[in-house]
């Protein structure tokens, strides 16, 4: 174990970035898996900040909520999969901008 | 220092690949690039002494959620997929609003430094599985149920949307 810890800050940063190409993804790319995979990359930058103040208040509670985090991606991930077999059985598409049922 | 390289290390290649992944054409190959920064990302949890969740981000996020993605890519891949464009109509506003987003949270935690107490090294318990396990089974026990209902409707929901005839 390192006998200082790196100031919590690198960690900021380093899931600040993260979260940046996570959003980026999101709003720019056109197929529906990517954005999901983007989704994922998000709530695992969120994931770096809780278990690096978890580390920095030497508590463990950060790190629970990292568990819960990770069961919510868990749930999202199966149920956003299940929706993009329905649709491209109906649609033969995967292409965010061509789900546009609902609009007129 | 030591720790510090190591640091590095792991977050030049979880932003490396991150990037990566949003930019390939290929879906597989972006997911492949997902997996290494999950596992990077693992790494990072294993030098901020939290070896039960690395050991949970590898087993579920690698094993199990980068799995199920693979499989629905295999079900779903269109080569003609390949050949269209990958970015929609408003990347570039979109690009640029998130990069202010990223700027605007980098400003606030450059102001915001001095609130942060200076990290000193509290002791954590060695036993970290342990206290992870005492903290879910004793002040957790709600949520921890809770979770788990979460997760049998979102069985049950993955089941019903993947079906053909309901």
């Amino acid at each position: 174990m390192a006998p200082t810890m790196i100031s919590p800050d690198y960690y900021l940063m380093l899931s600040l970035a993260l979260f940046t190409i996570g959003v980026i993804g999101v709003l720019t790319r056109r197929n529906v898996i990517i954005i999901l995979m983007s989704i994922e990359l998000i709530l695992n930058a969120v994931n770096i900040n809780l278990v690096a103040f978890s580390r920095l208040w030497g508590d463990v509670n950060g790190q629970v909520f990292a568990i819960f985090i990770i069961t919510d991606a868990a749930a999202e991930a199966a149920v956003g999969l299940g929706i993009i077999l329905a649709f491209f059985r109906n649609r033969e598409t995967l292409l965010a901008d061509e789900m546009d049922l609902l609009k007129w | 220092m030591f720790s510090h390289t190591v640091f590095y290390f792991f977050a030049l290649l979880a932003v490396a690949s991150a990037i990566m992944m949003v930019t390939r054409r290929n879906i597989i190959h972006s997911a492949v690039y997902l997996i290494t920064t999950l596992l990077a990302t693992a790494g990072i949890f294993l030098q901020l002494d939290a070896e039960f969740l690395f050991v949970v981000q590898i087993i579920l996020y690698v094993g199990g959620i980068m799995v199920l993605f693979v499989f629905v890519i295999m079900l779903v891949n269109l080569d003609v997929s390949l050949r269209l464009v990958q970015f929609n109509h408003q990347r570039f506003v979109a690009g640029a609003l998130a990069l202010i987003l990223g700027g605007q949270v980098f400003i606030a935690f450059r102001v915001g430094r001095g609130v942060l107490p200076h990290p000193v090294l509290r002791s954590m318990s060695p036993k970290n599985t342990e206290a992870v396990g005492d903290a879910l089974f004793t002040h957790y026990m709600l949520p921890f149920e809770i979770a788990s209902i979460l997760l049998l409707v979102a069985m049950i929901g993955a089941v019903v949307m993947a079906k053909r005839r309901v």
